[in-house]
């Protein structure tokens, strides 16, 4: 007779252990150096995987029940807001610009990411880390299908969200964050991991995010602010993991710990740099503002990541030097950014704005030792001049750093009147850069940035113009084949003031007070 | 450093003169006028006469300044790749020994932006 006999229900731990290290074994036909080719490369040297301790527990069963919970209670807030006309209860239009902003050059490097670590989590030869990779690639696809979910609903009614895809492959302010990332991308699984998954996700997430998403809070864009609560238990796995990479790496060998140092010290100015477009956002963009840049760097930069390179001192890792010269930069990086965006405006698919004089006093207040001194007057000038109906606006093309690809309009530390620069040269040619710190980075690795993709170089050499342009036709436009090369509609480009978009917000939102 | 990498790492510059078409890039920046955020990026042909970049390009770019039209170009002083730099307006730019990517800054003496500024 048979017995019945209760099925055995897995321990939490029995569990973890199938269905993350049970998942991987040695290889026997095959050696695993051929099977795992990048991931002795870099020089980082790991000598016990299993000595990887996972920060988070999790299997992929519950990762799909956890995810798809979330999933639901997101998409019913973002159906809410889109039957409910969520975007004519946003502050003002100009907050619109900050959503324009997030689309097309933050959601892509969600995407970036997802492929990364997609990349990563085949190519570490230990289990752990790999499951974790698989799932924080997930996660990231994820955040870049829910960021784009929402913002379509501002994207059916204001201008400049439609083609972030392109955009980003091609804008040229876009260039800033994409090769940043593809510089990411194109290292090896160390580096990257080290590049993204802590000085990204770890180190400068809360200037990222935080931002961001309290202004949405602020400005009452309830789309905005769900994906980002959405995103956030994510978030904290991110940054527990990009934690535990860097502690691993150290743990494991003496000789990885100078790679490790060069590479926080590479990316965290790296990163600083692609926030600048944050500082710009914040202290600039937000109609209702949370804080200014300065007082985000201090709480997120200052205070947690100075404990945490405390924490780390223990394994001889130290500050990144740059973090000096972001200190300097501190009270000027939003005011060069906006000065950069506003007089290069036909070529952004956001629109800027002179700040109003209620709002030049904040600024004032929040930058007392440089907004007035060094950059008021240039706005009070440029007012004028708008007042008189001849606009100021760039009528040329910016100079790029080679390195971070932003104009160079960063001033020299400690000297707020002159533009900083930098010149080396490699194999025949000359390169310029914004630092010295970009010029560090490139001398490192000079074969890898002389490949860069300079927008602007671009352009002169011809091939941003829509396939099949003749450029020696005669009455040929130059300016009108890059903007149509661009999928630049130029109702997205310009002065917010007199736009299609704050023409239509205003009179959506009047219907809704009035009953004219 | 060569790049660290898995294979033989070895990729054309992307930005060598020949690229562009028999042109070659210049940069030029007004020194203490920040109204202008960067210095500006031209295409230029060598044979070019330095004076035409000043009243041609330059001018394009920087005559909206109120100091542009006051400027004695007998007395701006110029810097290539931040060294001085003395040249002669008549000749071209390949006679002036300005080659592909050369940075250069001008300063304009007794014209310091709005105000008095630097802007």
């Amino acid at each position: 007779m048979d017995l019945q006999v209760a099925k055995k229900k897995l321990g939490l731990k029995e569990r973890y252990a199938l269905m993350t290290r049970g998942l991987g074994w040695e290889t026997t036909y095959q050696k695993m150096d051929d099977v795992f080719p990048m991931d002795t490369f870099e020089g980082i040297k790991i000598h016990d995987w299993e000595a990887w301790e996972d920060p988070f527990r999790l299997t992929m069963d519950s990762y799909w029940k956890y995810q798809a919970e979330k999933e639901r209670k997101l998409y019913a807030i973002v159906d809410a807001f889109a039957q409910n006309n969520g975007h004519l209860t946003v502050s003002d239009a100009r907050y619109i610009n900050t959503v324009k902003l997030f689309i097309n050059a933050l959601a892509p490097l969600e995407y970036q990411s997802h492929r990364g670590f997609a990349h990563i989590g085949r190519q570490f030869r230990g289990v752990g880390p790999r499951v974790a990779c698989l799932m924080q690639s997930l996660d990231e696809l994820r955040h870049a299908q829910t960021q784009v979910h929402a913002i379509s609903n501002y994207n059916r009614y204001y201008n400049g969200m439609a083609e972030f895809r392109h955009h980003f492959d091609y804008m040229p302010y876009l260039q800033v964050p994409r090769s940043f990332f593809e510089d990411a991308t194109a290292a090896g699984p160390f580096e990257f991991i080290t590049a993204i998954g802590f000085s990204f996700e770890y180190v400068l997430t809360n200037l990222v995010f935080v931002p961001f998403i309290s202004g949405a809070a602020y400005n009452g864009d309830m789309g905005a602010m769900t994906f980002g609560f959405s995103a956030q238990s994510d978030e904290a796995r991110h940054m527990t993991l990009g934690l535990e990479v860097i502690k691993f790496m150290l743990e494991q060998d003496p000789g990885n710990v100078p790679i490790v140092q060069k590479w926080l010290n590479k990316w965290t100015w790296r990163g600083v740099r692609v926030l600048t477009l944050v500082a710009m956002m914040q202290d600039y963009m937000l109609p209702k503002r949370v804080m200014s840049w300065a007082e985000a760097w201090e709480i997120y930069f200052e205070e947690n990541c100075g404990a945490l390179f405390r924490d780390l001192e223990r394994y001889g890792i130290t500050m990144p030097p740059c973090v000096e010269q972001v200190r300097k930069e501190r009270d000027h990086l939003s005011h060069m950014a906006w000065s950069q965006f506003y007089q290069g405006r036909g070529t952004n698919d956001f629109h800027t704005w002179l700040p109003s004089a209620e709002e030049m006093d904040w600024l004032s207040a929040k930058y007392p030792e440089t907004f007035d001194q060094y950059y008021r007057p240039r706005f009070e000038y440029w007012a004028k001049l708008e007042a008189e109906g001849k606009p100021f606006e760039s009528a040329g093309m910016p100079m790029q750093c080679q390195l971070c690809q932003i104009p160079m309009f960063f001033t020299e530390p400690g000297e707020p009147l002159v533009l900083a620069q930098r010149h080396r040269h490699h194999d025949g040619e000359q390169y310029h850069f914004c630092s010295e710190y970009c010029a560090e980075i490139f001398d490192d690795e000079p074969e890898k940035y002389i490949q860069a993709k300079i927008p602007v170089h671009q352009i002169y050499q011809g091939k941003q113009f829509p396939e099949g342009t003749d450029p020696t036709a005669e009455g040929f436009d130059p300016a009108a084949a890059v903007g149509a090369f661009l999928r630049l509609d130029p109702a997205s480009t310009g002065n917010f003031v007199g736009s299609q978009d704050e023409a239509n917000f205003n009179m959506w939102r009047g219907l809704t007070r009035s009953n004219d | 450093m060569p790049v660290n990498a898995i294979k033989p790492y070895n990729f054309p510059a992307e930005d060598t003169e020949a690229n562009f078409h028999g042109a070659r890039l210049v940069y030029v920046g007004w020194n203490r006028h920040l109204m202008f955020a960067t210095p500006y990026a031209w295409p230029l042909p060598p044979n070019m006469p330095f004076g035409a970049l000043t009243q041609g390009p330059m001018a394009g770019a920087f005559a909206q300044h109120p100091d542009w039209e006051k400027i004695d170009w007998s007395v701006v002083a110029w810097t290539k790749n931040g060294e001085p730099f003395t040249p002669d307006y008549e000749a071209s730019l390949a006679e002036n020994g300005i080659v592909h990517k050369d940075s250069l800054r001008f300063t304009t003496p007794g014209l310091d932006g709005i105000g008095g500024l630097g802007q």
